[in-house]
């Protein structure tokens, strides 16, 4: 495949209207995950400065920005990962299929089942490969006897396009892969829960090249089939594999849109520098 | 001159050559034109080249005269006439000479045996003459040895250098006393126990099951000593008992205060947990003794246990377990802690719960680090003295009921050793030998504990 | 390129009765295994507790005495004695001549009748003998003086005792007083719980600490400098690691029979002084120092030992002048913690003979002398219920101490301790 036709590759159902304020895309299907004005706070320090953005089902969305932009943080606050860390406080309103994540009626175990996440570093648990696919659906209970959960495992592997090169080892651990390989079982293990979202907070950024390539080629494959949110602080990355793009900078979202007019034509002065390297 | 006045006497001449080694190398300097070129090193340096060359080789030889001094002492003093009327019986004399020895070292004032008292006096010419040898002779390498290095005293001298190889010499000396103290552990234990088993079986010692230790043999030759009885008693009180009541409590304690606990919660438990391993040992078999054994033999009574032994097996382990209980939970802590924090996000991302995520993720990959610190926590247990011997009996049952009495090896150690000690009868020598059982098990333990842990550690560096 | 297999699994419905109820279950466990969490942490504090409340329940009445009153009427028995005499050099003496035994006992009988003495401990009239030398004046008058009465009763005033000591109370009633026990402070073993005290025990753990101290800490502190500053990369060093991280696990007991068998049988040390215990209690403390040392050591940064080499130092002179004086609060830390395990040790101790019965304080290293775990280890296996109370509070001794010197290694941690 060439990579200059995916970049450039339209994506017909998502249309910009210039009437939308900045940051919020109006869309004609509904979005699958909208935040409006969120605020993140650690202790008295504000990561996270109102920031409005919908996430919709048929298009992969970059956040991109300068370490410390805060793209993380926020990527975090999507599935109340924040919660971890006890000085965090996030404020304003994130919503999964119109409902409020941070609502004291929402269900974190079921919320963090639906909003997948995949990790920077590759973080298969010290268990067989099989083990590292079925933890998701055993806790879930998604599985209705061993066979089912060989079927989840199989299909999970197979989406993650890793099943032809572990079928013969299911039972080896899976830490014995190879980074990229880990970071695709990673992906696997997500998906075996059967999630809407899957939030990527910079999964190719432990990688080489080819392993990469190979992360980026299964994130086309998954796009429409579930969102997906990619933190990359890679342009290129950006560019290659999304079609909508979020810059962030100082915790504020300085631009959203589609990822061809960010790139080619960004309405914000501090897009422009960032994309063409003033800073970064 | 006693032998503690000529240390302070050669140390008082130390420092005296310690000031003219400076003197004549600041003395060396002011006359140099350009005082740098002049002297290699600072005249303090000098001062302590002197002072090493004047002490060291005298206090090499006073310890050596102090070993061999006493076999020239006893010897002069056999010559004595009043020796003639000493018995030709090894044993008595011995006893004899020994008593003499010690009043006519002050430290015994009267003898029991007449004899005795007429052998003090050739001891004490005898300890004169040849202490007043060992002082002159030690005064005489103090000055001669001061005065040769005072005279090599040169302004090219590389005293500094030479001090600097002295002090490193004095560093390892003082890193090999480890080695030295293990090798006198093994060997001394060893030395015993081989004693031991020339007048018993190895065999008979480590696979017998009865436990009667006897000074002489009994009519069929049986000598009570198999151990197996003990061994049992310190796996059932140390490994068991005590394990089943610190792992659960010491794992939990460790994954609340990690997991779960507020940083000022936490920060104030710690500390408190940890007082439980500060309790000094007799405090906890006191206690054990006092309060836990009689109660639990109330309870044990009143479940219709009617052989409840007030020193149960129970009440020591018990308490052992609960002193156990900081040790294996630092150690959970310092394993739980060292599963990279990846783990724990990647399985809450998942939706799990936390407790799920301790039980399922957490736990498995520190698990190779909670046994290793379970190995320790073992071999402490094993080794406690104070706690069994206070609470536990002196029974050597073979028994896993929990309510009644067994013994451990710790306890017979010390029981061995009460009182008269004679150290060729085989009753003395089996504390030696049990020592050595003690010793090499917990040695094994902690090296494999350690192993373990160490591997663990490098997994996730 | 694999092709994706789209099974076409229902999409999970979370909202689902059957799917709440696992959720609900599954927080239910979460609970439940909180709850376990904190049941252990309740358990582990609670024993502590219950170990600290018994310990100063019972030792609390350790420190008290109970007492009555005896008047003496010095002018009538000791026919006349002047406050002079028991002024100066002399007074111990013309104390010894004096007879005040008799005269004590004399004044007992006049007052409780003939079995009077019974009621009192027997060697409470050495309380008028410091009275007198405390206030010499008081032998020409007729004073009151308050004695300790005999353990039974003792213990049945303060709890329950036999039922003839019980009787005696009741009989005795409002004459009975409780006063301080001064005796435990100042005394050393004795037959009589009434006249126990702990002087003597912890004046052998003092010197025996002392032994220890000058023994372990200069030997620690040279190998942590060694090990971590200079030592090859070896098979030596490798040794000497290696046996560093075994002794400091080696059972307590183990250090003893080596002090049995090495310092007392081959050396022939004097048995039962604080100097065999303080060498083999130094040889346990030792690698504690040594482990804690190296730490200290570690945790200097090597900009310092740089910045000290490029200006020309000698590497004994970086270690010296730089390394050791920063090191020294992190090394005092663990040696003040080895030393507090030192002096709660007991079993090393009970196999070079320090449990013999100790009457009067040691004033040397050499003389016999037993330490404070081994006198409470002692008075635990008296029969007499009055030394219940005496070895707990002898426990109480124990404990503060123990405090002050962890509260003082945690001073020393916070207070030095520079985060490089």
């Amino acid at each position: 495949m060439n990579e200059d036709q995916k970049i450039l590759e339209p994506s017909e159902s998502v249309t910009m209207t210039d009437s939308a304020p900045t940051g919020i895309t109006n869309e004609s299907g509904t979005p699958k995950m909208t935040a409006r004005n969120v605020d993140v706070f650690y202790g008295d320090k504000q990561a996270i400065n109102d920031v409005s953005i919908d996430v919709n089902m048929d298009a992969v969305t970059a956040f991109i920005g300068p370490s410390g932009c805060g793209k993380s943080t926020f990527l975090r606050c999507m599935n109340r990962m924040n919660d971890t860390i006890p000085i965090a406080r996030v404020t304003g309103e994130i919503k999964l299929e119109g409902e409020d994540i941070y609502a004291s009626r929402m269900d974190v175990v079921q919320l963090r089942a639906r909003v997948g996440m995949v990790f920077q570093k590759p973080n298969p648990f010290p268990k067989s490969i099989y083990d590292n696919i079925a933890y998701g659906p055993r806790i879930h209970g998604l599985a209705t006897g061993k066979e089912d959960l060989d079927e989840i495992v199989e299909s999970s592997l197979q989406r993650a396009g890793l099943w032809g090169e572990v079928k013969d080892r299911l039972q080896d651990s899976g830490t014995a892969l190879s980074g990229g390989q880990q970071q695709r079982l990673c992906i696997a293990r997500a998906i075996a829960v059967d999630p809407e979202v899957i939030l990527m907070d910079e999964p190719c950024s432990a990688l080489d090249p080819i392993a990469t390539a190979k992360i980026e080629e299964l994130i086309h494959e998954l796009r429409g089939k579930y969102a997906i949110v990619i933190v990359t602080h890679n342009m290129q990355q950006a560019a290659r594999v999304s079609q909508k793009t979020a810059f962030f900078h100082l915790g504020t979202l300085v631009e959203y849109g589609e990822t061809t007019d960010i790139f080619t034509n960004p309405r914000e002065e501090k897009t422009r520098d960032y994309i063409t390297g003033r800073y970064g | 001159m006693t032998s503690t006045t000529l240390l302070f006497l050669v140390i008082g001449l130390g420092l005296v050559a310690w000031f003219f080694g400076r003197l004549k190398a600041a003395s060396l300097q002011s006359r140099g034109p350009n005082s740098r070129s002049v002297l290699h090193s600072l005249p303090n340096y000098h001062g302590w080249y002197v002072a090493l060359w004047a002490i060291v080789p005298a206090a090499i030889f006073m310890t050596v005269w102090s070993f061999v001094s006493p076999a020239l002492i006893t010897d002069a003093a056999l010559t004595s006439p009043a020796a003639a009327q000493l018995p030709t019986d090894g044993f008595a004399r011995a006893a004899i000479l020994s008593e003499a020895r010690a009043i006519a070292y002050g430290n015994q004032v009267n003898a029991f045996n007449p004899l005795s008292q007429s052998m003090v006096e050739p001891y004490r010419e005898a300890i004169a003459y040849y202490q007043m040898i060992g002082a002159i002779a030690a005064l005489l390498m103090v000055f001669a040895c001061g005065a040769y290095a005072w005279l090599r005293i040169k302004p090219d001298l590389r005293a500094r250098t030479k001090i600097e190889r002295v002090t490193m010499l004095l560093l390892l000396l003082a890193s090999l006393i480890a080695i030295i103290t293990t090798v006198g552990i093994f060997l001394s234990l060893v030395f015993e126990t081989a004693r031991f088993f020339s007048m018993v079986s190895p065999i008979d010692f480590l696979f017998g099951t009865e436990w009667n230790p006897k000074a002489v043999a009994g009519p069929r030759g049986e000598t009570g000593f198999g151990a197996i009885p003990l061994f049992w008693g310190t796996v059932f009180i140390g490994a068991i008992i005590a394990m089943i009541v610190a792992i659960p409590l010491g794992l939990m304690s460790a994954i609340y205060l990690t997991q779960y606990a507020p940083a000022k919660f936490r920060s104030w438990m710690k500390p408190i947990l940890e007082v439980l391993a500060g309790v000094p040992t007799v405090v906890y078999g006191y206690f054990a003794a006092l309060t836990v054994a009689p109660a639990l033999r109330d309870f044990a009574v009143s479940i219709g246990i009617s052989n409840a032994s007030s020193e149960s097996a129970l009440a020591a382990g018990v308490v052992m377990g609960i002193m156990i209980i900081p040790f294996v939970s630092s150690m959970a802590d310092d394993s739980i802690a060292a599963v990279p924090s990846a783990m724990r996000d990647g399985s809450l991302a998942m939706g799990a719960t936390q407790s799920e995520t301790i039980k399922k993720v957490l736990i498995p990959a520190a698990l190779p680090g909670v046994v290793g610190g379970v190995l320790l926590a073992v071999s402490r247990a094993i080794g406690e003295t104070m706690i069994v011997v206070m609470a536990a009996g002196l029974a050597a049952n073979m028994t896993a009921n929990p309510f009644s009495s067994v013994t451990t090896v710790t306890t017979q150690i010390v029981q061995l050793l009460t009182g008269d000690q004679e150290f060729d009868s085989p009753k003395t020598l089996a504390a030696f030998a049990l020592g050595l059982v003690l010793f090499i098990v917990t040695l094994l333990l902690n090296l494999i504990a350690l192993r373990v842990v160490k591997k663990y550690r490098e997994a996730y560096e | 390129m694999n092709s994706l297999t789209d099974t076409s699994r229902r999409p999970t419905d979370w909202q689902g009765a059957e799917m709440q109820k696992r959720i609900a279950g599954r927080y239910a466990a979460e609970r439940r295994f909180k709850a376990m969490g904190i049941v252990a942490i309740a358990l582990s504090a609670g024993f502590l507790a219950f170990l600290l409340v018994v310990m100063v329940g019972n030792g609390f009445r350790g420190f008290a005495q109970t007492e009555l009153p005896v008047v003496i009427d010095f002018p009538a028995v000791t026919s006349g004695a002047s406050p002079s005499q028991f002024e100066g050099p002399n007074a111990e003496a013309n104390l010894q001549v004096m007879g005040l035994r008799d005269i004590v006992d004399s004044s007992i009988e006049i007052q409780y009748g003939q079995d009077g003495t019974d009621l009192f401990s027997p060697g409470g009239w050495t309380a008028v003998s410091a009275e007198i030398l405390n206030d010499p004046d008081i032998v020409e008058r007729k004073a009151t003086v308050y004695l300790p009465v005999v353990s039974e009763i003792d213990v049945a005033y303060k709890d329950e005792g036999t039922a003839g000591a019980e009787e005696q109370v009741r009989r005795l009633g409002d004459q009975l007083s409780t006063g301080f026990n001064w005796n435990f402070l100042s005394n050393s073993d004795a037959t009589d719980p009434m006249q126990v005290g702990i002087w003597g025990a912890f004046k052998g753990s003092l010197i025996t600490m002392i032994v220890t101290l000058m023994l372990a800490f200069p030997v620690g502190v040279l190998a942590a400098l060694y090990l971590e500053e200079y030592a090859p990369k070896n098979r030596l060093t490798d040794l000497i690691e290696v046996s560093i991280n075994n002794l400091a696990a080696v059972p307590s007991i183990i250090f003893g029979l080596l002090g049995l068998a090495v310092f007392l049988n081959f050396f022939g040390m004097p048995r039962s002084g604080a100097l065999v215990g303080g060498l083999t209690l130094a040889l346990m403390t030792m690698p504690v120092i040594v482990i804690s040392g190296r730490n200290a050591v570690k945790s200097v940064p090597p900009s310092i030992r740089e910045a000290a080499l490029g200006i020309g130092a000698s590497p004994l002179q970086v270690v010296f002048h730089h390394v050791l004086p920063l090191a020294l609060p992190g090394i005092l830390t663990g040696t003040i913690i080895g030393m507090a395990r030192a002096l709660g040790e007991t079993a090393p101790l009970l196999m070079i003979g320090m449990r013999a019965f100790i009457a009067t304080p040691p004033s040397g290293i050499t003389d016999p002398a037993t330490v404070l775990p081994v006198q409470i280890f002692l008075w635990s296996d008296e029969v007499d219920r009055g030394f219940v109370e005496k070895t707990s509070a002898a426990i109480i001794v124990l404990l503060l101490f123990l405090l002050v010197m962890n509260a003082l290694a945690i001073y020393l941690r916070n207070r030095f301790e520079t985060r490089w």
